[in-house]
C-alpha cells in the first residue's frame, strides 16, 4: 500500500494554473526525486501535501485513508514533515532547546528537565555528525549543522514521510554524506521521503524514483534507474516541445558579427563565493552575448548579482572596459557601466508604486542633477526617448508601473538600465512571466542592443531562448564551469550534454 | 579546483566552528552580565565616594523605591522578549494605584483584586489584538496607554478627587518591613524568582523565546504563538497594576500624578539588562541590574543634593543609548560567525 498518494491534483491561481492533475505516489522505503524547473510547481506540490495551500481538485490519500490537511500543523502531527531549503528554527535559542521545542521533558515539579534535554540532544545530534556544544545558540552553528538539527527534529516527531528540500544546497561535501547515511537510515526503517534537488549527480546516488513536472504537469514518473541522465535533463527542460516548434521561435536574429578579435568589455575572473561559486571565469565582447547555462541552483544569477556587486565574493576579479574594479559594490558597478536586470522583477527591480517616469529617471538622478537639483526637462527627454524606443505601451509616463503588464514592466526595467549608458547589461531570465509579444520585443531589442556593442550576459531557462540569443554559452554546474559551448555546437543538445555530464569521479567520493 | 575547494573546507569549517563558539561565549557574556558589572562598579564606587551611600537604610530606600519599576520591567521583560512592547504600563500603574485606594474601602482583599482584574483585563485586550488580529504592539498599547489614562481621570474625576486608603493592613503593606526591608522588597524578590524559573524552566518561557526569535518557525514548530502573545500581555497588564497597588499602599493614596513615563523607564532598564528589543533574547537576572542600575543612579544624584534631578533622566537616557549600540554590534559579531 503506498503511503502517500496525490491523484489528479489541480491548483489554480490568479493567472496562473500551478497544478494540472498531478498525481504522485510515494511508497515506505522510498527516496522518490521530484525535479523540474521554476515554476513548474514542485513548490505547490509540497506545499499541498503539507497542508499549506489546499488542492482546487483531487485527492490525497495517506496511509490509504483520504486526508486533507489544514494546516502544517495537521501535516505535522499526521507524521509528515517538512525540511525547508531556509532552516526553519530559532537561530538564537540553543540547540538542544530548539531540538526539544514543545516537547520538552519535564521533572516531577513539571519543569523542564535541562541536565536531560541536554544529555538526550547530544546522543541523538552525534547520530548526525553535529558534535558542536548544543547549549550554544543554534545561529552560531554552521549550516550544515543547523540543517542536521532540523533534520533530526523532522524524525524525532516520528515521522513516516520526510519532504527534504533542497536539503544539499547549503552543506559541505562532508555533510551531504552524513545526510545521505541518514537517509540511508531512514529508507531501511520505512519512511518515505521526497527530496527536492537539482544536483543530478545526488538524485542518482540516493533516489529510488523520479517524478517529473514540467508547467504544473507531470512529464514522467517512474524508477531513476531507468531513467537516462540526459533524457532526465531534457524532460525538465522540455525538449520535446522545442522539436516540434519549427526552427526560429524566437525573435533573435540568426546571423551575428562579433568582432571575435575585440578586447573583452567585461572580465570575470576567479569569481568564488562560498559554497555557491568556486573560481568562475569567462569574458564578454563588446556586441557579444554571453549565455550562462545549467539548472537552476547553478550559480547563475548568484555570478550576475557578483559582478553587479549585489552578491559577497570572497575572491576574484571584475573587469569593465579595462578597468579593474576588483570585487565592486552596486555603486562601483553603475558608475562603470555595469547594469544588471535582477531575476525578480517585482522585489528587487521595479517600484511598483513609482510612475513609469519615475522608473525609468531613477537610476539617471545623478546625470540629470545640477547641484542637487533635477532637471524636469531632461528627464522628460529620456523618459520619451526610451518610451518610444521599447514601444511601451502606459496611458501616459504618470502611469503607475504595478498598473503594467509583465512586458511593459520589464521593458520600464530596461529603459532605467539603458537610461545609464552601460557598457555591460546582464540579463536574468529577462523574458520570464511576459506574454509572447512583449517577449520577443525584448528578444529583439537584445539583439540590438548587442549590435550596438553593449556586451550582453543573459540567463534564461528557457533553452531555445539561449541558444538562439547567445553568441556563445557558458555552462555552469553547482558554482562551477563545465564547459563553454561555441560556434556550432551552440545548441540544446550540446547544452544538455554538458549540463548531463556526470561530475568527475573526485567529486562523487 | 572544485575538487580542491572541496578538499580544504572541512578544516575550515571546523576551525570557523570554533572561532564561532569562542566568540559567542565571550559576546553572550557580554551581554547578559554587562548591566551587572556596570551595577557593581558603580555600587562600588559610590561606596568609596559617598559615606551616606553606605548606610542599610540608604539601600532600603532604594531597594524600596526600585519596587514597583521592578515589576513592571519584570512583565515587560516577556513581552520584549516575545519581540513586542507594552506601552501601556505607565498608565496602567497609575489606574492601578487609584482603583487599590478606592477600593480598599472594601477591605484587604479587594484593594488588591480591583486593579489585578482591571489591568488584566487591559493586558488581555492588547494581547488579543495584538495576537489575533496582528497589529503592531506599539500602536496597540499606546491606544490602551491612552484609555487607561482617560479611565483614570474619569473615575477621579479628572484628577482632583484622591483616594485615600481606607485600610490598614493594606497601608502596613506598603510601610511594614521585615528585616529592615520593606515588605514590597520582598513580594518584588519573591515574584522575579517565580519570573525567573518561569521564563528558563517552564514550556511556556521556552516558548515565550521562540515566538520572539522567529514567529513564522515558531508556528512551524507547534508552539502556540498567539496564545504565548496574549499571556505576556496579560502578565505584564497584571504586574503593572500590582506595582500600581503596593504604591498606593505605600503612599495612603491613589496618586494621579505620578507614572508618566514609566513604561519608558521599564523598557530602558529592561534593554539595558540585555534584553534585544527585536525579540528572541534576554534574561530577568539582566532586567534586576538593570532596574538597580537606574534606581543607584537616581539615589546619586539625590546624594550629590544641588543636582537637578532631572540629570537623571539625562544620565539614564545617555546609558540607554550607549547600551543599544552595543548591543547592535554584539549582535552583529554573533551573526557574522
Amino acid at each position: 500500500m503506498p503511503l502517500l498518494e496525490v491523484s489528479d491534483v489541480s491548483k489554480t491561481f490568479p493567472g496562473v494554473r500551478a497544478l494540472d492533475q498531478v498525481s504522485f505516489t510515494l511508497n515506505p522505503g522510498e527516496v522518490h526525486a521530484l525535479v523540474g524547473e521554476n515554476g513548474a510547481g514542485k513548490s505547490t506540490l509540497i506545499k499541498v501535501i503539507t497542508g499549506v495551500y489546499q488542492p482546487d481538485d483531487g485527492e490525497l490519500r495517506y496511509q490509504g485513508e483520504p486526508a486533507r490537511f489544514g494546516t502544517p500543523m495537521d501535516a505535522q502531527h499526521a507524521g509528515i514533515s517538512t525540511i525547508y531549503q531556509e532552516v526553519n528554527l530559532i537561530p538564537l535559542m540553543s540547540v538542544s532547546h530548539n531540538l526539544f521545542l514543545g516537547r520538552e521533558p519535564r521533572n516531577r515539579l513539571g519543569l523542564l528537565d535541562e541536565g536531560r534535554m541536554h544529555r538526550e540532544a547530544r546522543a541523538i545530534l552525534a547520530g548526525y555528525g553535529v558534535t558542536a556544544d548544543i547549549r550554544l545558540p543554534l545561529g552560531t552553528l554552521a549550516l550544515g549543522a543547523q540543517q542536521m538539527v532540523a533534520l533530526a527534529r523532522a524524525v524525532m516527531i516520528d515521522a513516516k514521510v520526510v519532504i527534504m528540500d533542497e536539503p544539499t544546497s547549503s552543506l559541505e561535501p562532508r555533510e551531504v554524506e552524513t545526510l545521505f547515511g541518514v537517509i540511508r537510515e531512514l529508507h531501511a526503517r520505512g519512511i518515505g521521503i521526497v527530496y527536492v534537488s537539482h544536483r543530478l549527480d545526488e538524485l542518482y546516488r540516493i533516489c529510488d524514483a523520479v517524478t517529473i513536472l514540467r508547467d504544473g504537469r507531470v512529464v514522467h514518473t517512474g524508477r531513476l534507474a531507468d531513467l537516462e541522465r540526459i533524457r532526465l535533463v531534457a524532460l525538465m527542460l522540455g525538449r520535446e516541445m522545442s522539436e516540434i516548434r519549427r526552427e526560429g521561435a524566437t525573435a533573435f536574429s540568426s546571423e551575428k558579427a562579433v568582432d571575435t578579435g575585440a578586447a573583452p568589455i567585461l572580465r570575470a575572473s576567479g569569481l568564488t563565493s562560498r559554497r555557491k561559486l568556486h573560481d568562475i571565469t569567462f569574458d564578454v565582447r563588446p556586441g557579444e552575448v554571453v549565455g550562462l547555462g545549467g539548472l537552476l541552483g547553478a550559480g547563475r544569477s548568484e555570478t550576475i548579482k557578483a559582478i553587479g556587486g549585489a552578491y559577497p565574493l570572497d575572491d576574484g576579479d571584475v573587469q569593465v572596459d579595462g578597468v579593474d574594479l576588483k570585487r565592486p559594490t552596486t555603486v562601483q558597478a553603475v558608475r562603470n557601466g555595469i547594469a544588471v536586470q535582477p531575476e525578480d522583477r517585482k522585489a528587487e527591480g521595479i517600484v511598483a508604486g513609482l510612475s513609469v517616469r519615475e522608473n525609468i529617471a531613477l537610476a539617471v538622478l545623478p546625470k540629470v542633477s545640477r547641484l542637487g537639483l533635477v532637471s524636469d526637462a531632461r528627464i522628460d527627454a529620456i523618459v520619451e526617448r526610451y518610451m518610444t524606443r521599447l514601444r511601451i505601451k502606459a496611458s501616459s509616463p504618470d502611469q503607475l508601473v504595478g498598473d503594467l503588464s509583465g512586458g511593459n514592466q520589464q521593458k520600464v526595467l530596461l529603459a532605467r538600465l539603458l537610461a545609464t549608458g552601460p557598457k555591460v547589461l546582464l540579463l536574468d531570465e529577462p523574458t520570464r512571466g511576459i506574454d509572447v509579444g512583449a517577449k520577443a520585443e525584448v528578444q529583439s531589442l537584445i539583439d540590438e542592443l548587442a549590435a550596438e556593442g553593449i556586451g550582453v550576459v543573459l540567463v534564461s531557462s528557457d533553452a531555445e531562448e539561449l541558444i538562439e540569443g547567445a553568441d556563445r554559452v557558458v555552462v555552469l554546474r553547482d558554482g562551477v564551469v563545465v564547459g563553454t559551448l561555441t560556434g556550432a555546437s551552440v545548441t540544446t543538445e550540446d547544452l544538455m550534454a554538458t549540463i548531463a555530464a556526470a561530475a568527475p569521479p573526485e567529486e562523487a567520493e | 579546483m572544485s575538487t580542491e575547494v572541496a578538499r580544504e573546507t572541512p578544516a575550515a569549517a571546523v576551525e570557523d566552528a570554533r572561532r564561532a563558539e569562542r566568540t559567542d561565549r565571550i559576546v553572550g557574556t557580554i551581554q547578559r552580565q554587562g548591566a551587572l558589572a556596570v551595577l557593581i562598579v558603580v555600587v562600588v564606587i559610590s561606596l568609596i565616594a559617598f559615606p551616606n551611600f553606605r548606610s542599610f537604610d540608604n539601600t532600603a530606600t532604594i531597594l524600596v523605591a526600585a519596587a514597583p519599576p521592578m515589576l513592571i520591567a519584570l512583565g515587560m521583560t516577556f513581552v520584549i522578549i516575545t519581540g513586542g512592547i507594552d506601552l501601556s504600563v505607565g498608565s496602567l500603574y497609575v489606574l492601578g494605584g487609584v482603583l487599590a485606594a478606592w477600593a480598599s474601602q472594601y477591605g484587604f482583599a479587594a484593594a488588591f483584586a480591583a486593579p489585578l482584574v482591571v489591568c488584566g483585563l487591559i493586558g488581555v485586550v492588547n494581547g488579543a489584538l495584538i495576537a489575533y488580529t496582528r497589529m503592531a504592539p506599539f500602536i496597540v498599547t499606546l491606544a490602551a496607554l491612552l484609555g487607561a489614562r482617560g479611565l483614570m481621570r474619569a473615575i477621579s474625576d479628572e484628577g482632583s478627587e484622591t483616594y485615600l486608603v481606607k485600610n490598614d493592613a493594606f497601608k502596613q503593606l506598603g510601610n511594614g518591613s521585615f528585616l529592615g526591608i520593606g515588605y514590597q522588597v520582598w513580594l518584588a524578590a519573591v515574584l522575579v524568582v517565580l519570573g525567573m524559573v518561569l521564563l528558563s524552566r517552564t514550556r511556556f518561557g521556552h516558548s515565550v523565546y521562540a515566538v520572539g526569535g522567529s514567529e513564522d518557525a515558531a508556528a512551524l514548530m507547534g508552539v502556540p504563538v498567539r496564545r504565548i502573545k496574549v499571556g505576556v500581555y496579560v502578565m505584564s497588564g497584571l504586574l503593572a497594576g500590582l506595582a500600581g497597588a503596593i504604591n498606593a499602599a505605600k503612599l495612603g493614596s491613589g496618586v494621579t500624578v505620578l507614572g508618566t513615563g514609566m513604561e519608558l523607564d521599564a523598557i530602558a532598564a529592561v534593554v539595558i539588562g540585555g534584553t534585544l528589543l527585536t525579540g528572541g533574547a534576554g534574561t530577568i537576572a539582566g532586567t534586576v541590574a538593570g532596574v538597580l542600575l537606574l534606581g543607584v543612579i537616581q539615589n546619586l544624584i539625590n546624594q550629590v543634593g544641588n543636582v537637578n534631578s532631572n540629570w537623571q533622566q539625562v544620565i539614564s537616557g545617555a546609558f540607554l543609548a550607549l547600551v543599544v549600540v552595543a548591543q547592535t554590534y554584539l549582535v552583529k559579531l554573533r551573526r557574522v560567525n
